[in-house]
């Protein structure tokens, strides 16, 4: 593991100089086309300027970017305390100073990624489709294996690379624009014909260079630092069985996920973009068959030195997969005995609901028991005032959202909101700060809290009809 | 003059040497620091829950007064035990007792229906977990440091500055780790 995170760490700076040089050397060409006289070293300077918001951006907001490209969005303990309290073991038993942010994608295809530009700093993504297959043991060794990617640093350099390859695209892409709309005028100024050619030849290099770029992104990413994380996913859960299980399901399950652009790829535990393992020399990832034979290959151990061994009889080579210096410090390590959390039905409903849960909270929907059993997802605003339920065809009332009045200075706390119930039904109202909220017909008590602004809300019920 | 430069050479070499390893060992030491203070905040935690569920169960279980109050007994001594091994002898003992008091709850639906319960539950299969996985990393940082010490020629500055080996957390029953777990 040292070796790798060392050789990651050099790759890191070297990526980093060789597109800073590149861009410079780019900066000095179009600034000389556009004023032979001055131009260049003013397009190096602007060139050198943007190569550090760059840089700033990768190191501080890359995540963002990144995640917002695969539309996922951030949940709290509440939504899933499942998956957060296995995201916080792994980061324990990583030794990882700070655990990762969480994010969900709604996606039925499952997958993970990680992404961030320090191991302090970085987020974990799941989809929804995985939250649904997969039981604590294989969550757990999803989670630990992205993990291990942080830990390696190979989500640091993937972050860094994705940034830079996508500011190359943005250049080529205003290049070809500028070209496209400025032809008409510069015809008629006096600019050299010829320097229209030299741009026309820049922009072309940049087209080409862009995706070639990206290409070779795929190739850094080398199929090893698979095996290097699914080695520390196996030593962190101390349960090899779990990943192997989990690389199964996801391998069944995968499809060609839809928001996942070409520059995120390798980050994900199994390539997205390619559905059907194959171990062709442009794939990101070694084919998931042989990673689950390596994990089941470790006869009950699980450290190190036990996946090394496992390495060298499934692929039958004498290439070394983990450097010396990490085998050299340490013995065979135990697996432990699997957790009580299975694959019965009862299991897999409960986890399919979690879900829906999460992605309505996600989608601001608000959930609406129907007494067959279903759980029907109403858009808040929708503009009717009832709905059936699509499966027996019952007649709900829409929960009319109505906005929390401002309680008149109260005499019990300053600034209480004040909810008047309409009913004895389900009803949502909104939050002064936005937040709907959903009460239930069981609903009992005086207060309640929004998740969104954390204020406290009096619930008054109406008043009991007086007899006739 | 020569000679003199190639002795100042050599002497340079070997400060840098020491500087090194001597700093490497305060790292490995302040890492096992960490991760000590990673087991603690989870022991913590677990005694914070433990009023929580023993509280929950004795509204639906009230006369499994033995049970609730070994738990109870345990988590106190627990909470007063200092250093890792007399800790790590408390700790096993609340695990048993937690493991048993799991093992009772099963008789009651009601309870098993309770949402409070079910997120309690939760609650203490994972911090079960944490401890164990901090412990873990814990165990593995003290295997690195105290190799580390010991090995030639870093154990020389070990010895000359005070690097001692660390105790290892070891639970005083090694099945208590997974005995909440098998009554889930």
């Amino acid at each position: 593991m040292w070796e790798a995170i060392a050789s990651n760490r050099r790759r890191s700076r070297l990526l980093i100089a060789v597109m800073g040089a590149l861009l410079v050397v780019l900066g000095f060409m179009i600034g000389a086309v556009a004023d032979p006289a001055r131009g260049g070293p003013v397009g190096a300077v602007v060139a050198l300027l943007y190569w550090l918001l760059l840089l700033v951006i990768a190191l501080a907001g890359g995540d963002q970017a990144l995640l917002m490209g695969a539309r996922a969005r951030p949940i709290k303990k509440a939504d899933s305390p499942r998956l957060w309290n296995v995201v916080e073991e792994m980061t324990l038993a990583s030794g990882l100073g700070k655990m990762p942010r969480i994010y969900v994608i709604d996606d039925d295809s499952p997958n993970a990624f990680a992404a961030g530009p320090r191991p302090d700093k970085s987020v974990i993504a799941v989809t929804s489709g995985l939250l649904k297959r997969l039981n604590r043991d294989e969550l757990q060794g999803v989670v630990a294996h992205e993990i291990g990617h942080i830990k390696n640093l190979d989500v640091r350099f993937l972050t860094i690379a994705a940034i830079m390859v996508a500011s190359i695209t943005i250049i080529s892409d205003f290049f070809l624009r500028s070209l496209w709309f400025g032809a008409g005028r510069r015809r008629s100024s006096k600019v050299d014909p010829r320097a229209q050619l030299v741009i026309l030849a820049v922009t072309v290099v940049l087209a080409i260079l862009a995706p070639f770029l990206a290409q070779l992104l795929y190739m850094a990413c080398s199929r090893q630092r698979e095996y290097l994380a699914d080695a520390s996913a196996a030593r962190f859960t101390r349960y090899p069985e779990g990943l192997a299980s989990a690389l199964e399901k996801i391998a069944l399950g995968v499809k060609s996920t839809k928001s996942v652009n070409r520059a995120l790829a390798p980050l994900y535990i199994v390539n997205p973009l390619q559905a059907r393992a194959s171990a062709s020399m442009v794939s990101t990832h070694p084919p998931t068959e042989q990673r689950i034979k390596i994990l089941r290959a470790m006869a009950g151990g699980a450290g190190y030195v036990d996946y090394e061994n496992a390495f060298r009889k499934v692929r039958g080579g004498d290439d070394p997969c983990i450097g010396k210096q990490t085998l050299g410090s340490e013995g065979s390590v135990p697996a432990r005995q699997a957790s009580a959390e299975g694959d019965s039905k009862q299991e897999m409903i409960e986890r399919l609901q979690e879900v829906d849960g999460i992605l309505g909270r996600l989608a601001s929907l608000i959930l609406i028991p129907c007494l067959c059993g279903v759980q029907i997802r109403v858009p808040q605003n929708l503009e009717r005032d009832s709905f059936k339920c699509p499966r027996c065809g019952r007649e709900h009332p829409m929960p009319r959202a109505h906005e929390a009045a401002e309680a008149a200075p109260s005499e019990r706390s300053p600034g209480t909101l004040r909810y008047d119930r309409q009913g004895e039904g389900w009803e949502a109202f909104k939050c002064s700060c936005g937040k709907a909220i959903q009460i239930s017909p069981a609903f009992d008590a005086p207060t309640l809290r929004c998740h969104g602004c954390r204020r406290e809300i009096e619930i008054a019920r109406r008043p009991q009809a007086t007899a006739v | 003059m020569l000679i003199m430069f190639a002795l100042l050479a050599v002497i340079a070499v070997i400060a840098f040497w020491l500087i090194g390893a001597y700093n490497g060992l305060v790292r490995l030491k302040n890492q096992v620091k960490n991760a000590w203070a990673q087991i603690d905040v989870q022991l913590k935690r677990r005694h914070d829950l433990i009023p929580n569920l023993v509280e929950t169960v004795k509204g639906y279980a009230g006369h499994e007064k033995t049970t609730l109050e070994n738990v109870v007994k345990a988590r106190g001594a627990a909470v007063q035990a200092q250093g890792p091994q007399e800790q790590g002898k408390a700790e096993g003992m609340l695990s048993s007792a937690l493991g048993r008091l799991m093992v009772v709850v099963e008789q009651y639906p009601d309870l098993k229906a309770n949402q409070n319960f079910l997120a309690l539950q939760e609650e203490l299969t994972s911090t079960e977990n944490k401890i164990g996985f901090s412990r873990q990393h814990y165990n593995d940082s003290v295997m690195t440091y105290n190799t580390r010490t010991e090995s030639f020629p870093v154990n020389v500055i070990a010895g000359m500055f005070g690097f001692k080996g660390e105790e290892f957390f070891e639970l005083e029953d090694a099945a208590a780790r997974e005995a909440p777990k098998v009554a889930f």
